[in-house]
């Protein structure tokens, strides 16, 4: 292995030197910066007060609204993940299984939206989900509901979007398990008994299930840390963490506390990566070694 | 011990393209049968019809007389090895081979019994607990092996199974699974395109080209004395020639190949006639040049070990031969040496081919 | 039960279908209602018209930010390109103490939540006295895109196999001769890709710049979510509309360098 890679000679620095520069100076640097600021005080009139408390996150931690906006937000990350694998893993199959040139069409179709804006998406599921919105407006003529439903600034309302938006990830995720899957097994294991149904659950599930934990994983946290389609869709009656932290910012005024509430959420996110990475390093390093 | 017929076998996909074309096999139970013929032959279309994995356009497939026509491949009790083993990554070794049987009901101590029994067999014991992942190439191959052995089917079909291993593996291979096959006298049909591996293996072989069967027969018979000149030239190396017949009478001909005269012991042919045969490289055998049939010089010689490979240039022309290395002197290159044949190595090509 | 093993049944289609209808139906709903000739969003059967296009010329502020954002994005996808092409090459090619810290480094901007960026973004530059300016915005942007570069860089790397590179040293070719001759021609469509993805990412960040923005530096997602979050009128749908096809149009070009399907699956 080390015979295919030129021996390091301080070259290797040189050429990465200008994405260190720019990492450290751009990214490491403001980061810590924040990470300080969630520890200074705030004064209403003065500002910014000069010194360190742990103020902030005592507030925090002591306010039942924030462990409220964080539960929802958690909600709301896993309630998309599990939409988008319940939705996500069966399309995945289903595109797995077309012919190459309906998949190429397909990959576009599906896939295609990641490239285009959030707040694109979002925008037209608000004219989708409004009060006279279209779905209200079909569900109403077709007399399914007599009065519209109330997905506009409701936690349904930002799933379905939310859900839009991710599910590519999700896909992407599957379909990277189903490219290593060995195309004879289900034809192995049809020959040796297992009806339809069986051979899904005992020999194709599990061989997916690192691609769906990879992609819930994203799912997940791109979800909590969305912004503007919670802000779009689910307005002022669906408050996030991220909503709140611009609200805090751009509103308040209160930038330590923002700061702070916004270092917890960059600590929770690198938690569940890191923690599910190890859970799945360890649960599959024997059988894919 | 089941006998399987196929009858009228054809599969034509959608686009018209006809993959199988009317295939009518019997494989008499405890036989081993061999598909023989190159990548597009339909040989692997017919073992998955067989399978179950796709379903014919026309013709009936049946063991012991039952029908299988809408039988799913799970109800057809036939143990299938795939080229690439299709062992489960996610299952270890034992939980593979126990896969078809928990399928099958089986209760747990019969089930461990023959989980053991089928790794025995194939001499994995102790593997149990390993991953695919941790198995070399020819052990994964003993493991998808030991899986169907383990469901006793009815009928084993074998789908290139040994074309992922090394040369010298495979050998050992094919006596082994032929052996076990002997043993346990399953019915079985092997899907390959190396002739060796068909010709140690099988009973009889089936050769296939343009899906249908071109030739069948025992392994000597389809080299020897094949029905078609297709067999002929795709099995084996040969000596393609061609010459006129000069004159015919007391019972031989003479036959103008080249610049030499050949005498030809069939009579039947018309005077003036073109025709084409063929002589196999290890049939022509090298003598001293007063008994010689013909006179060579020696352009290349290659050893390969076991044989020494020659290209001459003779009075017919152009020639391959083999001679077997027995650690005699052989002949240079540049060397003038008489080659000699029996009038019998002598396959007249076309309708006649088979006659000598 | 299915006699064609592997491939789809009538349920299967039925499903795809519902799904691609869930997937493109907020994007055509756009599209119809930007053609509408009402003052509120409808559907455009009843009468169609461009209005809505000529209405985004006469709002000033939206072809500014479209301006901007065009030459942000494309100043961001260059300086990431310039940065993530000679890292990309230390990372495939060489094994060191810290590599793996180094890709994850440059990696990161994936991970770290966008409102978090832009907070941090916002503390420095106001520290900095940066504020409003677009040099700085453009760093920070190219920041958060050097990521999708690298990713496509590495893969074109990895695609191609080191022996060509041992074959044109061995050959006489000096290190530089065989970067500029051997392995710069057969990355450059993976390269490409990456600016053109690089540029797409940049043009569409809303959640990071919008901490960030201020009057002069207003890019099209902001002043459109600024727009949407006060009124859907049917101008932001013309203006989405207008985004919707700059990206297929990118897309299109993606497809032609790169392939779609390695952009969007990581293909080799």
């Amino acid at each position: 292995m080390a015979d295919s890679f030129y021996r390091p000679n301080g070259a290797q620095w040189a050429l990465s030197s200008p994405a260190l520069a720019l990492f450290l100076g751009l990214l490491v640097v403001p980061l810590a910066l924040t990470a300080l600021l969630s520890f200074s005080a705030f004064h209403e009139i003065h500002g910014i007060q000069v010194g360190h408390t742990l103020g902030n996150y005592l507030d925090i931690l002591s306010d039942g609204y924030y462990y409220e906006l964080f539960l929802r937000t958690g909600a709301m990350a896993l309630g998309t993940t599990a939409i988008c694998v319940l939705l996500g893993v069966p399309e995945a199959i289903v595109l797995y299984r077309m012919r190459p040139m309906w998949q190429g069409v397909f990959f576009v179709v599906i896939l295609g939206p990641l490239l285009i804006s959030v707040v694109v998406r979002t925008l037209g599921w608000s004219i989708l989900l409004g009060r006279e919105g279209f779905i209200n407006t079909a569900l109403m003529s077709l007399g399914l509901v007599d009065r519209p439903l109330l997905l506009m600034f409701s936690m349904t309302g930002v799933l379905i979007a939310l859900t839009h938006v991710m599910i590519p990830f999700m896909i992407i995720a599957v379909w990277t398990s189903l490219q290593k899957l060995d195309g004879q097994v289900e034809h192995a294991a049809r020959s040796l008994g297992a009806g339809p149904l069986t051979t899904f659950r005992r020999v194709l599930l599990p061989q997916l299930l690192p691609g769906i934990l990879s992609g819930s994983i994203i799912v997940f946290t791109l979800s909590a840390s969305a912004f503007a389609t919670p802000a779009l869709i689910g307005g002022r009656k669906v408050k996030v963490v991220t909503t709140a932290i611009y609200d805090e910012f751009l509103t308040s005024l209160d930038w330590p506390l923002g700061a702070a509430v916004a270092v917890l959420l960059l600590l929770g996110i690198l938690l569940v990566v890191i923690g599910s990475n190890r859970f799945m390093e360890r649960k599959y390093r024997q059988v894919f070694a | 011990m089941s006998k399987l017929s196929i009858h009228g076998l054809v599969k034509t996909y959608a686009g018209g393209f006809q993959a199988v074309r009317g295939l009518d096999l019997e494989v008499e139970s405890g036989e081993f049968i061999s598909l023989l013929g190159s990548s597009g032959c339909g040989k692997t279309t017919t073992l998955q019809m067989v399978a179950g994995f796709v379903e014919p356009t026309a013709g009936t497939v049946r063991v012991d007389g039952r029908d299988l026509a809408g039988v799913a491949p799970e109800k057809r009790d036939m143990g299938v090895v795939f080229q690439s083993y299709a062992l489960f990554p996610h299952m270890t070794v034992a939980q593979n081979v126990a896969f078809g049987l928990q399928m099958r009901k089986i209760r747990r101590r019969e089930l461990d019994e023959r989980v053991a029994e089928a790794l025995s067999m194939v001499r994995l014991s102790g593997l149990e607990s390993r991953y695919p992942s941790e198995l070399s190439g020819g052990q994964r191959q003993r493991v998808a092996i030991a899986r169907v052995l383990a469901i006793r089917p009815r009928v084993l079909l074998l789908d290139e199974p040994m074309s992922n291993l090394d040369a010298k593996l495979r050998g050992e291979m094919h006596v082994e699974l032929r052996s076990l096959q002997r043993r346990l006298g399953i019915t079985t049909i092997l899907v390959t395109h190396d002739q060796v591996e068909a010709m140690t293996m099988s009973d009889r072989i089936a050769v296939m080209a343009k899906g249908g069967i071109a030739e069948l027969g025992t392994p000597q018979q389809i080299y020897d004395r094949p029905n078609s000149e297709f067999a002929f030239k795709f099995l084996g190396l040969t000596n393609e020639l061609s010459g006129q017949v000069l004159s015919v009478g007391n019972g031989t001909a003479s036959v103008r190949v080249g610049q030499a005269c050949l005498p030809w012991k069939d009579a039947g042919l018309p005077v003036g006639k073109d025709i084409r045969f063929f002589l196999r490289p290890e049939r022509i055998r090298l003598c001293p040049i007063e008994v010689a049939r013909c006179r060579a010089s020696v352009v290349t010689r290659l050893f390969l070990g076991g044989v020494w490979f020659y290209e001459v240039e003779s009075e017919l022309g152009s020639l391959r031969m083999t001679v077997l290395n027995a650690g005699l002197a052989q002949p240079q290159e540049g060397e003038v040496v008489g080659i000699t044949w029996n009038d019998d190595d002598l396959q007249l090509a076309g309708a006649e081919v088979g006659h000598g | 039960m299915s006699r064609n093993i592997g491939r789809n049944g009538p349920l299967a289609w039925l499903f795809h279908g519902v799904f691609t209808a869930f997937i493109v139906a907020p994007l055509v709903v756009i599209v119809l209602v930007s053609f509408s000739d009402k003052g509120y969003i409808s559907m455009p059967f009843e009468g169609a018209s461009l209005r809505w296009y000529r209405a985004i010329l006469e709002a000033p502020e939206l072809v500014n930010a479209f301006w901007l954002s065009i030459g942000l994005g494309l100043g961001a996808a260059t300086v990431a390109t310039l940065v993530a092409v000679p890292a990309a090459l230390a990372i495939a090619r060489y094994r060191f103490i810290g590599r793996d810290g180094l890709t994850a480094l440059i990696l990161s901007p994936l991970m770290i939540p966008h409102v978090v960026l832009g907070v941090a973004f916002l503390r420095f530059f106001s520290l900095m006295g940066w504020t409003g300016s677009f040099v700085a915005l453009l760093l920070v942007h190219a920041l958060i895109v050097v990521p999708y570069s690298l990713r496509l860089t590495l893969a074109a790397l990895a695609g191609m196999n080191l022996e060509a590179e041992l074959a044109a040293r061995s050959l006489g070719a000096s290190r530089w001769t065989t970067f500029r001759r051997v392995l710069l021609p057969l990355i450059v469509p993976g390269v490409a890709g990456g600016w053109v993805l690089a540029f797409i990412q940049s043009f569409d960040e809303v959640t990071m710049t919008i901490f960030i923005a201020t009057p002069g530096t207003t890019t099209l997602p902001v002043a459109l979510y600024n727009r949407v979050s006060l009124m859907t009128d049917p101008v932001t749908t013309s203006v989405s509309t207008v985004m919707i096809v700059g990206t297929v149009v990118l897309m299109l070009i993606l497809d032609r360098v790169v392939g779609l399907d390695r952009v969007l699956l990581g293909k080799k």
